[in-house]
């Protein structure tokens, strides 16, 4: 290893990071569970807490096995590495947190994860960070949001759970035009789906709870740096100074570092580590990072199964009178229909909603009704789920945001899980008739 | 860090997060093609932290460096004599990778006993380039890239590496070449660098001019510069006396950062001679 060309997506997905382990042999990742890890002296603690030399001081800050999944995570995606997180809201926070403090400006989309959404909205605006919020394919929207202390752009590839597709290309023009990064959340996707940094994304975060980990089992986030943004960027003609002091200026809380002459293309990665998981301390326990590569293993297996899934059951809703709205870009009928053919040719997805013809309490019947399909927050298991977004993970929002995430109070969810799919469709067959003898 | 100017132009030198004290011994890191100082950062963080002046420079028309970038080997030989004399250096080691190891070389063949050591990491003489990816960097650039960099690495499983742990270094490299590429819109740094390489023809001539001793510091699965690669200037060094020492990596082309701990040592221990 390697060989002549660049390793595949499903071989990086297996041996990525992570070689035989030189001390025992063990062949699978092993769980290093572990706080910290011995100096060999007093000159190698020197080096490692001065950058001098690499390696592990505390697992706050790094830990070998969830430096394997970081590497993997950064060869799926096509970065130069990763940093694991608590979980998604994590990596978002962590994400924001580095680049920028009180008094700068985020654009972001209106078609974010409901938390997100929270985020942005309310709890940062109490940090003196505000956002403006611009629907994802409002081309227009994005340039007229931007600010003089705008200092990021911020979309989930497929908006949660409207499906809206990101225009990553002609957004992340558009953010790099006014010398700012774009962040996307690619946690409905995968890299299996589509690998944001080839379109133009700078940063890319997952709640690897999801898809990454794929059977429900722990709560973690990861992010991603492509190592293409340059962090030193235009000065400012007056105080010479770019968009971007925390890693372009020395750094009087870490050796006055100045993370862009240390790293020509790593100067988040680098301040993001040393200041995020040593000031916030949103770590990931190893045993997490060991279960999420546990599950990336099959990432390519399991994504085909989604997918071929998930067109089976599009099509039956589409075709059932009682289903008014399937809202997957597989369908003509959806606006993003066109850009995700473009951007996502393997399929925009597994998690997408439709609305019944029925009031609450129909819709309602449906979901309890559901046998295979289980009733919970989550997506992206292994097993098929489904919630109803209005009054759960999006219930914050007000009508006004809910339509701009597009959802509408009957609008049901669902994750289309790795089930056979005949027992999918005649759970839902059995639900759909459920749910309108209710409304008789 | 230090900006100096340079046969006129503004020269990049990362110091390893010191000032330069004249009191000390100077170390000057060489980068190679489509590299710049910052492939150097663990071991001139270290050597700088350690009773070392150094110097990490960004070659001419290279990142942070401002100025024509060189041609040929010898013309960049003649920037690191400059370079020590804009920074008033009496004395220094040079160490040198890839493409930066032949400037080294050249370097010190022409500074005699001003270079006190001579490390040459990644090295071979000569140093030739295929046509097809001569050719590629020219006119495919993206695509040669993307060669040299698989070419460039042993292992999917670097240890905790330049960025700290969770370094994808594979990433890394494509994301510096790209960088480095774009940092000069005027010329193709990509081609130039393997052009300069391809056509330097005083290697074995140079080895036997050098007044310090010499590391060779090789990796033993390098595909870029494979170690049979280097045994002609081994020779040619020892067969004219010159104190030789050869170190044998388990590694790449990519040393720093796929063996950035090993790397290290061995410059240590060698500039501590």
């Amino acid at each position: 290893m390697p060989g002549y060309s660049d390793p595949g997506f499903d071989t990086l997905a297996l041996h990525a990071g992570a070689a035989p382990d030189p001390t025992t042999g063990a062949r699978a990742v092993p769980i290093h569970l572990t706080t910290s890890f011995v100096f060999e002296s007093s000159d190698h603690a020197a080096a490692l807490f001065n950058l001098e030399r690499a390696g592990h001081v505390y697992s706050r800050i790094s830990n070998p096995t969830n430096a394997v999944f970081e590497q993997r995570m950064a060869a799926l995606e096509g970065g130069i590495g990763a940093i694991a997180v608590a979980s998604g809201q994590a990596a978002l926070h962590l994400s924001v947190a580095t680049l920028m403090g009180a008094g700068a400006h985020i654009v972001a989309s209106t078609a974010l994860y409901g938390g997100s959404q929270n985020l942005l909205h309310y709890t940062l605006r109490r940090f003196g960070i505000e956002t403006t919020f611009v629907k994802p394919g409002d081309i227009d929207g994005w340039r007229k949001a931007i600010r003089p202390n705008t200092k990021l752009f911020f979309g989930e590839t497929v908006g949660n759970p409207g499906l809206d597709v990101l225009d990553i290309p002609t957004v992340s023009a558009i953010a790099h035009e006014a010398g700012v990064p774009l962040l996307v959340d690619s946690t409905l996707t995968s890299p299996w789906l589509i690998k944001p940094f080839e379109h133009g994304a700078d940063l890319v975060y997952h709640s690897a709870t999801k898809f990454l980990s794929g059977h429900g089992t722990v709560i973690g986030g990861v992010v991603v740096d492509g190592g293409s943004f340059d962090w030193d960027g235009a000065k400012d003609a007056a105080t010479g100074v770019g968009k971007f002091p925390e890693l372009s200026q020395a750094y009087d809380g870490f050796h006055n570092m100045v993370f862009t002459e240390e790293s020509t293309v790593g100067a988040f990665l680098l301040r993001a580590r040393r200041e995020g998981l040593r000031d916030f301390g949103a770590c990931m326990s190893p045993h997490t990072a060991w279960l999420i590569l546990q599950g990336i293993e099959t990432l390519p297996l399991r994504m085909a199964r989604h997918m071929s899934n998930t067109e089976r059951v599009v099509q039956f809703l589409a075709s059932q009178p009682f289903v008014s709205r399937v809202g997957h870009p597989l369908l003509e009928s959806h606006p993003s229909h066109a850009l995700a053919q473009k951007l996502l040719p393997r399929g925009a997805g597994s998690v997408f909603s439709f609305d019944i013809k029925g009031n609450r309490e129909q819709g309602k019947a449906f979901i309890e009704t559901l046998k295979v399909f289980s009733h919970l927050a989550n997506v992206g298991d292994c097993r098929s789920l489904v919630i109803h977004p209005a009054s759960t993970t999006h219930f914050r929002m007000s009508d006004e945001a809910l339509a701009g995430a597009g959802i509408s109070q009957g609008t049901i969810r669902l994750s289309i899980g790795l089930e056979d799919p005949d027992d999918l469709i005649d759970d839902l067959k059995r639900a759909l008739k459920a749910a309108e003898k209710a409304g008789a | 860090m230090m900006e100096l100017i340079v046969n006129g132009a503004k020269t990049y030198c990362y110091t390893g997060g010191k000032t330069f004290d004249a009191a000390k011994p100077t170390v000057v890191f060489i980068h190679g093609v489509l590299n710049d100082h910052s492939v150097w950062i663990l071991q001139s963080r270290y050597l700088a932290n350690h009773g070392w002046n150094v110097l990490a420079v960004d070659l001419p028309g290279h990142c942070r460096s401002a100025g024509e970038a060189p041609e040929t080997v010898e013309q960049a030989a003649d920037f690191i004599a400059a370079l020590l004399d804009a920074g008033k250096v009496p004395r220094a080691a040079l160490v040198g990778h890839s493409w930066g190891s032949l400037i080294a070389l050249e370097a010190a063949s022409r500074l005699k006993e001003r270079i006190s050591h001579l490390v040459l990491v990644g090295t071979a003489f000569p140093m030739k380039v295929s046509p097809a990816l001569l050719d590629a960097s020219l006119n495919e650039p993206m695509k040669a890239l993307t060669m040299i960099n698989v070419f460039s690495r042993s292992t999917l499983a670097a240890p905790p590496s330049v960025l700290g742990p969770g370094t994808w270094v594979y990433g890394a490299g494509m994301a510096l070449g790209r960088r480095v590429l774009a940092s000069n819109r005027k010329v193709n740094v990509f081609h130039r660098g393997f052009k300069a390489c391809d056509s330097y023809a005083n290697g074995e001539t140079a080895v036997t001019q050098i007044s310090c001793p010499v590391l060779f510091l090789l990796g033993a699965q390098d595909q870029m510069t494979m170690p049979k690669a280097a045994q002609g200037l081994i020779t040619k060094a020892r067969e004219a006396g010159k104190a030789v020492q050869v170190t044998n990596l388990p590694v790449g082309h990519h040393q720093m950062s796929e063996t950035p701990d090993e790397t290290l040592f061995a410059i240590r221990d060698f500039l501590g001679r």
